[in-house]
């Protein structure tokens, strides 16, 4: 955590989006990870998904669990409102404020401790729900603050910085998601920024439960030989199946490529996903096909990157739940108290 | 051997099989004699089980509308072989068996010093009803068609019960009407009646209703502007997030849209309820949950979180016997302590005490607007002997045009004025900070929540000055709670006296009836109700008047006397613990022969300590 405030000079030229901010204004306080960190890429990848998506950061809440990554949402978005809940349990708080008010956008920032050991539960039941959110995951396989002890998403086989191998089977959250009904789910590798500012642009645009896994190597305790999340093992056998552009209905279209290798997908809000396939065979709007074909390069200790699945048309909890449009949290007396008459009848109903 | 004679004040047991349909019977049963005009307080005493295993429904009819258990029972009804034994020894001298006759059995399974009634149930359903569950259920209906001629009940206002319950099912209404008769029809021409136990029109119950405190907390929810609900279900509070549900569909749907002013998740767990609860209190929107004691312990990491980050969250929590799964469908005030400090490191939380159904509803709905003033975690602290059983008690109230107290919540408009804001800053006084919702204004009024500590603007800070300064604010804001929390009632006796009783809960109507068995015997003691936590000033007062102050509770380790003598300094000799803790809820014979006991030797000249005892019937 971090009480040192960015200064705020802006260089004159700086360039303005369309709601008038600049890039800095997307950014938060001074980083207190380690120099490296591929944490703090994922915040510049948050800050600049933001930046292009013209969102205006106080309509953003931004919420983490406990752990380097969930301290994170300090560091970007200083002007939107942030809560550091308890270890996770993320997903549960910002189900509940996402209940509170669905005309924000919540972005869930977590670890894989924080989601895969003591919140795979919250994480699992999360997605279940389709709470709409984009969900990051920044997993280094590794408990940070604590100095170096395994997590849950550590391969089977490898190596700690001590010397020990991890013997259990490692939690696959990418899987857990499409198994349990995410409708966008992605996976990115933190040191490759132009994969993973679109996978966060699609995901705040998308209209149920996204999910992105974003291997993001610690390079204090889990970047060595023997790691399957250090910076050179993650280059080495990176294997992107898609690459999307991410396209506002006010954008025009250019068409650069040959039919057949790309795919546009409209979302609800009129956005458009275009993706670039990079295996020929690869179907990312099927989740069966998806899960069959993450399975199979997983064996081949390939991690497959890129979108890997997304439902266009996806609904979230208030859809099921048939919430009024309005916030809920708007709401007064006026809509909430069904009055002294109506109490009368319930008294008479009881006698 | 002298028969029980008794007019509108008895005592009546159902002892059933559970899932035999007997609730249905049984409560229609309480309701007949409700009609009459005669207060009754049934209670369920049922097992974790859904069938298959003993069940009973105790019934104490009171004109004196005397609602707490009495202890002792005058008529059994014996329906289940397994607990005969059991059932038949606890009739007090006099009173009356009924029984189904159908299969003889030997005399050594009866007692000499009680009136036994057979009748061949089981023989006449078998000879009317082919369906082996009509059988079954009719059964129940036949036994209260012949207590109704035992006890001179008018079949007309349990055929209007029918009549209601069965509106627009014809067909259900005439069977039922005719198995009531079956029954009454066998009694009048086979049993002597009527018998000792009597019911005889009265005009006690006026404009009392009849409900259980589940329904009302989640009635109270519904008009204090509760619109997120997130809940697991654990008995005893499942029914009353269910009764949100029920509620909400009928009142909350906007008739235009047909789309809901509510949202309820049933979670995975209770982790994630109160999680849940959290990020919509933080958000702006009020949020309960409802639970039980297991369910408090996972959620204190949670509430420890809410009281220090300072989100308004309000708990239902429905008692019952602890520690671990302890007793899951018997009742207890033991979650005392768990809930006063829950949590890890210093922290304290409001909890209000709710006597009956009707303070349910008056509590649940002060509890969220408490937890929005005050920008902390309330609970409503019930249990199940007012949570899962139907009461008589004072009608629901609410003033027309009552509105919601949201707190201190900074507006865009007040902060595009340049008003200061820090969100952990005590600028009136009286240690309630201001808060901003997420998405008020462009630039001004975000902060990071947290909770580790930060200085008053919430920026991160471990500074030793920062933390004590926001730890004594918190301090400051618990002794503001005490003066806005619902006031403790006194009860003067007749006389002036030094002895006082300290009580709270469900514990209320037999307390109200122990008192007056009290002061029958000339025990003369000043009472006072508690309904909250942090205690106002004028407990302390109460203590100081008195040289002894009883302190009546339903649990083990006199939790509620642990926290007055820790928190109001009060010296531990001057508090008698009064302890009722087996599960069932407590009694007026029980309280008033405690204190009868407990009082100084020279008090107790004259009176005698059983005296007490028998004059409660």
């Amino acid at each position: 955590m971090t009480y040192i405030t960015k200064p705020r000079l802006h260089h004159p030229t700086l360039e303005v989006n369309k709601v008038g901010y600049t890039r800095r204004d997307y950014e938060g306080k001074i980083s207190t990870l380690c120099a490296g960190c591929g944490h703090d890429s994922i915040s510049a990848a948050i800050i600049q998904a933001c930046w292009e998506l013209d969102i205006e950061p106080h309509r953003v809440a931004k919420l983490s669990g406990i752990g380097c990554s969930s301290k994170t949402p300090d560091y970007f978005l200083g002007a939107s409102h942030g809560f550091n809940t308890v270890h996770g349990r993320m997903p549960s708080v910002l189900t509940g404020a996402n209940l509170a008010n669905r005309e924000l956008l919540y972005l869930g920032v977590s670890g894989d401790g924080d989601s895969a050991s003591i919140g795979l539960g919250q994480f699992a039941h999360a997605m279940r729900r389709g709470v709409r959110m984009a969900y990051i995951v920044e997993n280094n396989g590794v408990y940070g603050l604590t100095k170096g002890q395994f997590s849950a998403t550590a391969d089977q086989g490898s190596k700690s910085k001590k010397g020990v191998i991890n013997s259990d089977s490692p939690v696959d959250l990418v899987g857990i998601a499409l198994q349990l009904g995410a409708t966008y789910v992605g996976r990115a590798f933190s040191g490759n920024k132009q994969e993973l500012v679109p996978l966060i642009k699609g995901a705040l645009s998308h209209g149920g439960a996204a999910f992105i896994d974003v291997i993001s190597p610690c390079v204090a305790f889990n970047n060595h030989p023997g790691s399957t999340k250090s910076y050179d093992y993650v280059r080495e056998h990176n294997e992107s199946v898609s690459r999307i552009d991410f396209i506002t209905p006010r954008e025009e279209i250019v068409s650069e490529y040959a039919p057949g290798e790309v795919v546009d997908v409209r979302q609800h809000d009129g956005t458009i996903l275009r993706l670039r396939s990079l295996h020929a065979d690869y179907d990312p709007t099927s989740r069966a096909s998806a899960m069959a074909y993450m399975q199979h390069h997983h064996e081949r200790g390939e991690v497959v990157t890129g979108l890997l699945y997304v439902d266009p048309l996806a609904t979230d909890m208030h859809t099921a739940l048939n919430t009024t449009s309005e916030p809920l949290n708007m709401l007064g007396a006026g809509e909430l108290c069904p009055g002294a008459a109506a109490l009368e009848k319930i008294n008479a109903s009881l006698r | 051997m002298k028969p029980i004679q008794a007019i509108n004040d008895f005592v009546i047991k159902f002892a059933n099989v559970n899932g035999s349909g007997s609730a249905s019977a049984n409560e229609l049963f309480a309701k007949a004699i409700l009609r009459m005009g005669v207060p009754v307080s049934p209670r369920n005493i049922f097992p974790s089980n859904i069938q298959g295993l003993p069940t009973w429904y105790e019934v104490r009819v009171s004109e004196k509308a005397y609602l707490g258990r009495r202890g002792g029972i005058d008529m059994m009804v014996a329906m289940n072989p397994q607990t005969w034994d059991a059932d038949v020894a606890e009739l007090e001298p006099g009173g009356y068996l009924f029984y189904d006759s159908t299969r003889p059995l030997p005399p050594a399974k009866f007692r000499d010093d009680i009136n036994v009634i057979g009748m061949p149930l089981t023989e006449i359903c078998n000879a009317v009803y082919t369906d082996a569950r009509q059988r079954q259920l009719f059964k129940n209906i036949v036994y209260v068609g012949a207590l109704s001629v035992l006890m001179e009940i008018d079949p007309q206002v349990i055929e209007s019960l029918f009549g209601e319950q069965y509106k627009g099912k014809e067909k259900l209404l005439s069977s039922n009407v005719q198995a009531l008769h079956l029954g009454r029809d066998f009694a009048k021409e086979h049993l002597k009646w009527p018998i000792g136990l009597r019911v005889r029109r009265a005009d006690k119950v006026g404009n009392r209703i009849f409900v259980d405190g589940n329904a009302a907390a989640a009635l109270g929810c519904v008009y204090g502007g509760a619109t997120v609900a997130a809940w697991y279900p654990i008995t005893p509070s499942s029914s009353c997030a269910e009764a949100f549900q029920k509620y909400c569909m009928k009142m909350r749907v906007d008739p235009i849209t047909g789309q809901n002013k509510y949202a309820i998740v049933q979670a995975e767990d209770e982790i994630a309820s109160i999680g849940m609860v959290v990020g919509a209190g933080w958000n702006g929107a009020r949020a309960f949950t409802a639970t039980s004691g297991p369910g408090i312990s996972l959620m204190t990491e949670f509430i420890g979180l809410a009281y220090f980050a300072e989100i308004p969250v309000t708990i239902i929590n429905v008692q019952r016997g602890g520690p671990s799964t302890g007793m899951p469908t018997r009742t207890q005030q033991a979650d005392i302590i768990a809930c006063a400090y829950a949590s890890h490191g210093d922290t304290k939380h409001v909890l209000l005490f709710p006597e009956d159904p009707h303070e349910c509803f008056e509590h649940a709905a002060a509890a969220l607007d408490l937890a929005e003033r005050l920008q902390t975690p309330v609970f409503v602290m019930t249990d199940l002997d007012i949570g899962m059983n139907q009461r008589l008690c004072e009608p629901f109230e609410w003033e027309e045009g009552r509105t919601y107290d949201r707190g201190k919540i900074m507006t865009a408009e007040e902060l595009e004025a340049g008003k200061d804001f820090g969100r952990y800053k005590d600028v009136d006084g009286d240690g309630i900070p201001w808060r901003t919702l997420p998405g008020t204004h462009p630039a001004k009024g975000s902060y990071f929540t947290r909770g580790t500590t930060r200085d008053a603007y919430a920026r991160y800070s471990e500074r030793g000055p920062d933390y004590i300064y926001n730890v004594e604010r918190l301090l400051r804001k618990f002794a503001t709670a005490a003066t806005i929390v619902p006031q403790p009632l006194t009860r003067l006796a007749k006389e002036k006296t030094k002895l006082g009783v300290i009580y709270f809960g469900s514990t209320s109507p037999a307390m109200k009836e122990a008192l007056d068995v009290l002061d029958a015997q000339g025990v003369h003691i000043d009472a006072m109700r508690l309904r909250a936590y942090p205690f106002p000033e004028s407990v302390s007062r109460f203590i100081a008047d008195h040289d002894k102050v009883f302190v009546v509770e339903q649990n083990r380790d006199a939790q509620m006397r642990s926290l007055l003598v820790n928190e109001l300094e009060i010296d531990p000799k001057r508090l008698v613990k009064v302890l009722h803790f087996d599960g069932t809820p407590i009694t007026a014979r029980f309280i008033a022969k405690a204190i009868m006991d407990k009082l100084p030797s020279r008090m107790k000249a004259g009176k005698k300590a059983e005296s007490a005892e028998e004059s409660v019937k």
